[in-house]
């Protein structure tokens, strides 16, 4: 697979705010995954008016755990909100085999039955291995299988993609 | 058998057997993963699918539902399968040896046993067993065995003294109680000298302590009074009603008398001093009910991180 | 049969001699030293160069669980054991089931050995009915059975009265009493040493004060009735001390060690070692420091296997409940040479351990090399390596802490009598 250009960070949110907006629900509640959703999440919060925030962790969810284990640095799952019957936008980083959503989706109906979930991606890379897309893209790119999409957030807020090589499991 | 057999290659926890001779990286891993499991506790479903398809089997020698029920809800609330086993009712009674047992409940796809006996060292005699037999995939947690260790319980004592002191560097904790019988006071005795906590009291009537305890690295005093002076933290242990029959202690008033936690007593302590008891406790013997329902105590508290605390050893230890 | 030992080490500590010479055996026993009797014919000649060539060894504590324990091991295969470890002679313990504390089970168990032919079987007797420490037993008729001694095995001793009176009657006879200084009160639900290991692995301990108060105790009533005891396997630096200081009194006194217990001490229990369950517990390592120095000062006079096999059963199970005891028979050579390298002790103090002072204890024929002595005999190398394996005991017993060590010394050939009842 060719490999195009990483879009610029700032970007694809500023894009993904107005695919958004008008479109997504008032009242529906965005939840972060940790921890570059949860950035991308509170970004979306600032820009597309205040409601009800939260985040999640997939760590005990993850499908890989008989593999690699449990990851260190958990961080608590946090939804303040009532979760039946709500409107729900998972926000992510970045969509690439679609597990984490997977994972995300399956602790959030641990919560309580949502009225209806959409996901927002920062950036879809493709390589889907669930049958899962997002309901708002900021921008798409392709990259190799060798390679990580990683977000980072410096000091001062702004967010930045970069690609890495795989080290090990992923 | 010179190894210790708790970890495996990678320095991963392969059983939990006893905090003697556990990495002080190790056992912060434990603190540090049981942290978000206290959460799932206040969740609508308190359930994670972690070890789901994992099998549990609550080996219990020595009877204790206390102990099973907080490992029954961790096990279950990491959606594994548990199995409760009364060894006293069935084959032991018939003659079959431990390892017997053992062998037999492998057969029946064990991942996890959780073993309380009232032998010190079965634990790692089923270890050993376990790794000598080529079982590498199934794992022991030691739920209390003799005098010798009650890891999990030390575990969850870290977890409370951390949560409300933050760090082991300064303390001074106090263990109060039946010394010698206890492997509650044996296994926090190793987390907080690992963790190196700044001192360690034991306080005891003479009959009560181990021989040379000084060398598990804590301070004797005999007397209570001297010996709360200044603590940061007071750990009561649980006297058995057995003790008065073999000699060791005159009576249980004698004993709350001397050794009981009293508010005039813990006012010795420092004014922010926590009070810790594992349970189940004797109100009246070792400890007032003024303090046990106090501000100070925290002893509700660990029940929670209790099973916390066993989720996160549950999962550390089921993990590849 | 005419045997020839030809060109050994011969070391006899009976007769002050340690020397490359050769033995002559005819009509089992030594018919010449150094030069060949007269008309000698040898029908079979052993090569012993290189080899030491030593009066069978004499072992004071070696439990054959015949009768009643035959699960643990039998007469068959723990005097084989005894052949291959080089003891022609050997003290069996009172406490089969049911105890040596009547002349017919003596008289069987003698009969037995003999018929087997592998080692010469020295049954103690009980000094109680049952060893239940209430009614003597008939120490004549189980002296004239074939008892050269009587104790109370492992047994907790009988209140102080009854070891009293034991201990007149059987010196009206001058029976030998053997006694292993325990308090069972002290003694009483403890599994290891009271030290900071047992307290370390949270084990029930047994303090030393178990062993001097029963010392104290033996020594009182040994003052009181003049009678002689042997005391054994002392395990503490304060016990060999207070031996030491009984012997010095002029206290009619024997002592004895296990072997074990000379190399061992609790922290070889590790992660809770059933193989390193014995009783009496393995102690510190001042104690066993001061156990060597007993040995080599002679306030200890003799080391002995204590003997005793244990069905896996009862050993693969947590410490507290494991049965004590080792496997030792095939572990007394090359554990006392150990010792002997160790310590700077000459070879032929060692073999006086494990040969000449213990044939002196049991009052039986000297363990010696002199002309006209029965040939029981223990050739062997002194350096041979083996490993401690399941495969390489003869022993029923496989439980022994030294399991899987490389030890060195082992016999070549045992002779009974003048017969070869074993060799590799």
């Amino acid at each position: 697979m060719k490999a195009d250009p990483l879009p610029d960070a700032e970007a694809a949110l500023a894009a993904l705010v107005a695919r958004m907006q008008g479109k997504v629900a008032p009242d529906a509640a965005f939840v972060g995954i940790y921890s570059g959703g949860a950035w991308v999440a509170e970004r979306l919060v600032e820009r597309l008016g205040a409601r009800p925030l939260g985040f999640i962790d997939v760590a005990y969810y993850r499908d890989d755990y008989a593999r690699s284990g449990l990851k260190p640095n958990t961080r608590r799952t946090s939804l303040p909100f009532e979760v039946d019957g709500a409107t729900i936008v998972l926000v992510d980083d970045v969509l690439y085999t679609g597990r984490s959503v997977r994972a995300a989706v399956n602790e959030l109906f641990d919560f309580g039955r949502p009225e209806r979930v959409e996901l927002a991606v920062l950036v879809d890379r493709g390589g889907r291995e669930l049958p899962i897309e997002a309901t708002y893209t900021g921008a798409r790119v392709a990259v190799t299988r060798d390679n990580t999409v990683v977000l980072s957030r410096d000091p001062g807020g702004t967010l930045s993609l970069r690609v890495e090589p795989v080290t090990g499991v992923a | 058998m010179t190894r210790n057999p708790q970890l495996d290659r990678n320095g991963g926890l392969r059983h939990l057997i006893t905090l003697e001779g556990l990495p002080a990286e190790v056992i912060t891993r434990v603190l540090d993963t049981a942290e978000p499991f206290v959460s799932v506790a206040e969740r609508e479903v308190k359930k994670v699918p972690l070890l789901r398809g994992k099998a549990v089997f609550n080996l219990f020698f020595e009877n204790s539902t206390r102990t099973r029920t907080t490992f029954e809800i961790a096990a279950k609330r990491l959606s594994a399968d548990v199995i409760n086993l009364n060894i006293g009712a069935s084959s032991t009674a018939k003659g079959e040896t431990l390892l017997d047992t053992v062998d037999n409940l492998c057969a029946m796809n064990a991942d996890i046993f959780v073993v309380r006996h009232s032998q010190s060292g079965a634990p790692h005699l089923i270890a050993s067993h376990l790794d000598a037999t080529g079982r590498s995939h199934v794992h022991v947690v030691n739920a209390g065995d003799g005098r010798h260790a009650h890891p999990t319980q030390g575990l969850l004592d870290l977890y409370t003294i951390r949560h409300y002191k933050r760090d082991f560097g300064g303390l001074v904790v106090a263990v109060v109680g039946d010394i010698l019988h206890s492997r509650v006071a044996r296994s926090l005795i190793h987390g907080l000298t690992t963790m190196r906590a700044a001192e360690v009291r034991v306080i005891a009537p003479r009959t009560l302590l181990p021989t040379r305890v000084e060398a598990l690295g804590v301070r004797v005093a005999s007397d209570m009074r001297e010996g709360l002076r200044g603590c940061d933290v007071v750990v009561m242990l649980r006297l058995q009603s057995e003790r008065m029959k073999g000699a060791l202690l005159p009576s249980a008033g004698e004993f709350f008398k001397q050794y009981g936690l009293t508010q005039d007593k813990l006012a010795l302590a420092k004014p922010d001093a926590i009070v810790m008891h594992p349970g189940p406790m004797n109100r009246g013997v070792e400890i007032d009910s003024a303090v046990a329902d106090g501000a100070r105590s925290v002893i509700l508290p660990q029940v929670t991180f209790g099973i916390a605390v066993r989720m996160a050893v549950l999962s550390l230890i089921a993990s590849p | 049969m005419n045997v020839e030992i030809k060109g050994g080490r011969v070391v006899d500590p009976a007769q002050d001699l340690d020397r490359v010479t050769s033995v002559y055996v005819a009509d089992g026993t030594i018919a010449g030293l150094h030069d060949p009797p007269p008309h000698w014919r040898a029908e079979r000649v052993i090569d012993a160069h290189g080899l030491v060539v030593a009066p069978g060894f004499v072992d004071l504590a070696a439990r054959l669980r015949e009768p009643g324990f035959e699960h643990k091991a039998t007469l068959a295969s723990e005097l084989a054991a005894a052949a291959a470890g080089g003891v022609t002679g050997l003290a069996c313990p009172p406490d089969t089931d049911p105890p040596l504390d009547e002349p017919g089970l003596v008289q069987m168990l003698k009969h037995r050995a003999r018929v087997i032919n592998q080692a010469h079987v020295y049954p103690i007797g009980a000094l109680s009915l049952g060893l239940a420490g209430q009614t003597l037993t008939e120490m004549s008729e189980l002296a004239e059975a074939g008892c050269v001694a009587f104790s109370h095995a492992d047994v907790p001793l009988p209140d102080t009265q009854m070891l009293f009176r034991a201990l007149q009657y059987a010196g009206t006879f001058r029976h030998r009493v053997w006694l292993r200084p325990q308090d069972s009160h002290l003694a009483r639900g403890g599994v290891a040493h009271d030290g900071e290991v047992a307290t370390r692995l949270g084990l029930p301990g047994i303090p030393v004060s178990a062993e001097t108060i029963a010392l104290a105790t033996i020594f009182a009533l040994v003052r009181e009735t003049g009678v002689g005891v042997h005391l054994c396997r002392i395990s503490s630096a304060s016990g060999v001390d207070m031996v030491r200081a009984a012997k010095a009194e002029g206290l009619p006194l024997t002592c004895d060690v296990d072997v074990h217990h000379l190399h061992l001490c609790d922290v070889d229990i590790g992660w809770f070692d059933p193989l390193a369950n014995l009783m009496p517990p393995l102690r510190g390592t001042r104690d066993r420091a001061a156990l060597r120095a007993g040995l080599a000062d002679g306030t200890i006079d003799a080391v002995c296997s204590d003997h005793a096999p244990v069905d896996d059963d009862d050993k693969q199970v947590p410490f507290g409940e494991a049965e004590p005891g080792a496997t030792g028979l095939e572990l007394l050579l090359p554990l006392t040479l150990k010792w002997a390298a160790e310590d700077d002790v000459p070879l032929p103090r060692a073999i006086a351990a494990i040969a000449t002072r213990p044939a002196h204890i049991l009052g039986v024929a000297p363990a010696t090399l002199r002309r006209g002595s029965a040939a029981d005999l223990a050739i062997f190398d002194p350096t041979e390596p083996w490993v401690v394996r399941r495969d390489t005991l003869r022993s029923q017993g496989k439980n022994t802490p030294f399991l899987g060590i490389e030890v060195s010394g082992r016999v070549r050939y045992t002779l009974l009598a003048g017969q070869v009842v074993h060799e590799l």
